[in-house]
């Protein structure tokens, strides 16, 4: 899949826009040190015990006025850095239409990826040139950090709760992942690569993994083998809420709240079924924490996601 | 010395007449037992010296095992856990048993009742058992070595510290939760002392600003230590008993323990530099004949930093997932907290303008603070930045960066005050030349250790591995040849400075002809501190008669 590089590449929208504010902080500084660096210099000299140099009287102005000055002249450009810098947040977070969602699961020590059409790797990611991708991250144990330097991008993968990142590669080739956030004894050894690939070489790509059976239908298999269809489809006694049409869409809870069905809280739902209790409904459903891995929630709630509206979130992959 | 309404201090005169009446502290009494249940401030001051010293050669041994270890790409030196351990063994030890208590407890108990012409600090039963409770806690930070260490890192994450790590979490985290009581312990003494034993005379703002930055320390350690003991005691809460705190498996939130950790360890971080802000000052002030420039606004601005400092530990979690607006509203304030930081950076350059500067090495210890503090500075505005930070946070960018500060900031003032002082503490003068060696060796090999971690940051190598890939490695034997010149100059003090105990020169009252109150009294002082009420009419700062630098 080709060489890593010695040079950092810049491999996504970001990332030139991220070595834009890094090279102007680079100048700002480098320019601050220097006058310090240089005025230190030429006092030490100039002002050596003995020298020449004048020391006559200083004007009233030299005290007061000048540190009201370098005062508001520091000030002014630290704020004029930081709006420069919080402006990239801004411009880089409209949310587009369209994502692929490809989920990542951190374990100790490697990372599990999992594409909509159910296509798995370990510490490698595959992802489309020119596309954006929201990876959906989760942890199995302690905290990671999914880190691409090429894309300048990294995201904690926090266990408990389900993190994004958005990523949109430019450029293909082989980047580095690392994990940023220590983990324990093999953290270093936590990295994998990202392959950028051609749209048409990533469609390839996808068509030549081994069938795993799609994310929503493991996640089928999964909703019938561990008891949730017992209560939340067909005939049950047990009254529980349909989930067909619930994805992406408001849910109205019992204690006057209303939110919104997505990964978290699907995922909340089967973790801590009593903290947002739908409406007209009893806590009676039991936490499935412990009893599902990562993978399994994962698949479980695309599964869920795909009984969902149509028009909420399409998935990218073909189902 | 041309200026004639101008009363220059110039007690050279006084030197033969140093007999005095009173034995000076060190030879007051002698046996060990005296030192261990001392009450004088200076002798605390002493027994925190070889405390900070011992815990910093411990750090100082960790440091190398680290640099060594990274030579090769390959983990081939130390096993992956034992790397792990080492590098929780620098963190921990540096920031808790040698950053935090080095300039307040070791200069600051030394001179601060001198400074304000008194006899002791305004709890000496306190500040003794202040020093206890350090060593207390740092037997604990040793025996959780001993025993096998720990492996968290000295942030201890949860839930990695609380579930998952298999070594002496527990007991590292008691040791640091009784060192805390340690350092809540002589911030308030410091408080105390400040507000109630200057003598009459001195107003708030006729304090040296060595005082003022101690001042402000003990604020941020009084305020901001509870904290890391509450957080502490939840930890081990959660670690011993399962109560789900931070653990999502018990219900608990991991997020929470970063709230709370950078809530104390962000204001932490300037309790390791606003005392050396203070040293330097008075180093500089000294050094270049010269008025500090800008006085109050020196003041004002270490206030700002206390105060300010409070508020802005969610820059530490720009990745962690919380939303942009909290991100961007830590940013834009840990910008704001930059500004006083670079006035007093300012101010120090002014104050070399139009002085009479001579070179002791202790004042190459404070030229070399002010610019390794001002990159520190700067690239800390670059991780402020959110879009930077989110590439550089938790890579050698960040490690390259605090080293700037709390190793070129904060052990670099150190070193110039304990040089400064060194004739006040001894009574000896140090070799001047091997000194200035020592120093501009620490520089140099401070620069070729840490600089080049700003370039593997920058392309992405990310801390605490082990092991990395080879695209890293130069940059990796240049940092690890400058830690070799770093630890040869760290040495180097101890060898001088020791012989300079035995064969250095008498140093007299006031070697440095410097302005405050502490050298008024002999060298080194009687146990009381002053044999005549100290003279407070001076101005500290009185290098020169106002707004006219003078022609030596």
């Amino acid at each position: 899949m080709g060489e890593i590089e010695i040079i950092l590449p810049q491999a996504s929208v970001e990332a030139g826009s991220t070595d834009g504010k890094l090279l102007g902080l680079i100048i700002i500084s480098s320019l601050i040190t220097l006058l310090v660096a240089g005025l230190v210099g030429i006092f030490a000299i100039r002002y050596r015990k003995g020298s020449k140099a004048s020391r006559g009287r200083l004007p009233a102005w030299f005290d007061s006025d000048l540190e009201l000055g370098w005062t508001l002249a520091t000030g002014g450009l630290f704020v004029a850095i930081f709006a420069w810098a919080a402006s990239q947040d801004f411009a880089l977070a409209v949310p587009p239409q369209r994502a692929t969602e490809i989920h990542a699961v951190g374990k100790q020590w490697m990372w599990k990826i999992e594409h909509p059409g159910g296509q798995r790797e370990i510490n490698e990611l595959h992802v489309p040139v020119g596309e954006t991708v929201d990876l959906v991250l989760n942890s199995q144990d302690v905290i990671h950090s999914f880190y691409i330097p090429a894309f300048r991008l990294k995201q904690d993968v926090v266990p408990g709760h389900t993190t994004r990142m958005r990523i949109r590669p430019t450029r293909t080739g082989t980047y580095r992942l690392f994990c940023a956030e220590y983990c324990g004894s093999e953290h270093s050894a936590m990295i994998g690569r990202v392959v950028v690939l051609s749209k048409e070489a990533y469609a390839d790509w996808l068509s030549i993994q081994p069938e795993g059976g799609d994310l929503s239908s493991e996640g089928r298999q999964l909703f019938v083998s561990r008891g949730c269809a017992g209560c939340h489809e067909g005939s049950s006694k047990v009254r529980a809420p349909r989930l067909e049409g619930v994805f992406g869409g408001p849910v109205p809870l019992a204690d006057g709240r209303t939110v919104m069905a997505d990964d978290a809280y699907i995922r909340d739902s089967i973790l801590q079924p009593k903290k947002d209790v739908v409406a007209g409904f009893e806590p009676i459903m039991p936490s499935f924490s412990g009893a599902l891995d990562e993978g399994e929630l994962v698949a479980l709630t695309a599964y869920i996601r795909s009984l969902g509206r149509r028009d909420a979130t399409a998935t990218g992959g073909t189902p | 010395m041309s200026d004639i309404p101008f009363r220059d201090v110039d007690l050279e005169e006084d030197e033969a007449g140093e007999s005095t009446a009173e034995a000076n502290y060190l030879e007051e009494r002698f046996s060990l037992w005296s030192w261990l249940t001392t009450t004088d401030h200076k002798r605390i001051g002493i027994l925190y010296l070889i405390s900070t010293t011992f815990f910093f050669f411990i750090g100082g041994a960790a440091a190398v095992l680290i640099r060594l270890e990274l030579f090769t790409p390959a983990g081939d030196l130390l096993t992956d856990d034992g790397y792990n351990k080492v590098f929780t063994l620098h963190g921990v030890v540096m920031v808790w048993f040698f950053l935090v208590p080095v300039i307040p407890s070791v200069l600051g108990n030394f001179l601060i009742p001198l400074m304000l012409g008194a006899k002791d600090l305004a709890f000496p039963k306190l500040n003794l058992a202040s020093w206890y409770l350090n060593i207390i806690g740092g037997g604990f930070a040793v025996w959780a070595m001993l025993a096998g260490g720990v492996d968290t890192g000295w942030t201890f994450y949860t839930p990695y510290s609380t579930a998952f790590a298999n070594s002496h979490v527990s007991l590292t985290a008691i040791g640091v939760f009784i060192s805390g009581f340690s350092t809540i312990a002589t911030g308030v003494n410091m408080i105390v002392t400040v507000h109630t034993m200057r003598p009459a005379g001195m107003g708030w703002f006729r304090m040296p600003l060595f005082v003022w930055a101690i001042y402000a320390t003990s604020l941020i350690m009084l305020l901001s230590t509870p904290v890391l003991a509450i957080v502490l005691t939840l930890l081990v809460t959660e670690r011993l008993l399962g109560l789900g705190i931070f653990n999502p498996e018990y219900g608990g939130d991991p997020i929470l323990f970063q709230h709370l950790f950078w809530f104390y360890s962000h204001p932490a971080v300037y309790i390791m530099i606003l005392p050396g802000m203070g040293v330097v000052t008075e180093v500089i002030t000294c050094f270049a004949r010269r008025r500090v420039f800008g006085y109050k606004a020196m003041v004002y601005a270490l206030l700002a930093i206390a105060v300010i400092g409070f508020f802005v530990w969610g820059h530490h979690m720009f990745t962690s997932g919380q939303s942009m607006y909290a991100s961007l509203t830590f940013s834009f304030l840990s910008f704001i907290v930059a500004v006083p930081s670079a006035i007093k950076v300012f101010n120090w350059t002014a104050t070399l303008y139009r002085g009479q500067i001579t070179f002791e090495a202790s004042m190459l210890y404070a030229m070399g603070f002010v610019g390794l503090f001002t990159m520190g500075g700067l690239t800390g505005l670059f991780l402020a930045s959110v879009p930077v930070d989110l590439h550089m946070h938790d890579t050698y960018f960040v490690v390259a960066h605090f080293h700037y500060i709390m190793v070129g900031g904060m052990v670099s003032a150190f070193f110039a005050g304990l040089h400064f002082w060194w004739p006040k503490i001894t009574g000896r003068m140090y070799p001047e030349t091997a000194a200035r060696i020592a120093a501009m060796l620490m520089f140099f090999g401070f620069n070729l250790t840490f600089f080049p971690q700003f370039i593997l940051g920058n392309i992405g190598m990310p801390r605490r591995y082990h092991a990395y890939p080879d695209e890293f490695q130069v940059w990796h034997v240049l940092s690890s040849a400058g830690a070799v010149i770093l630890a040869a100059a760290y040495l180097m003090p101890l060898f001088y400075l020791g012989w300079s105990l035995i064969w250095g020169r008498k140093a007299g009252r006031n070697p440095w002809r410097a302005h405050g109150l502490e050298w008024q009294t002999t060298s080194p002082p009687p146990k009381h501190n002053f044999l005549t009420n100290p003279d407070v009419s001076g101005d500290v700062y009185a290098y020169h008669p106002r707004r006219n630098p003078r022609d030596e």
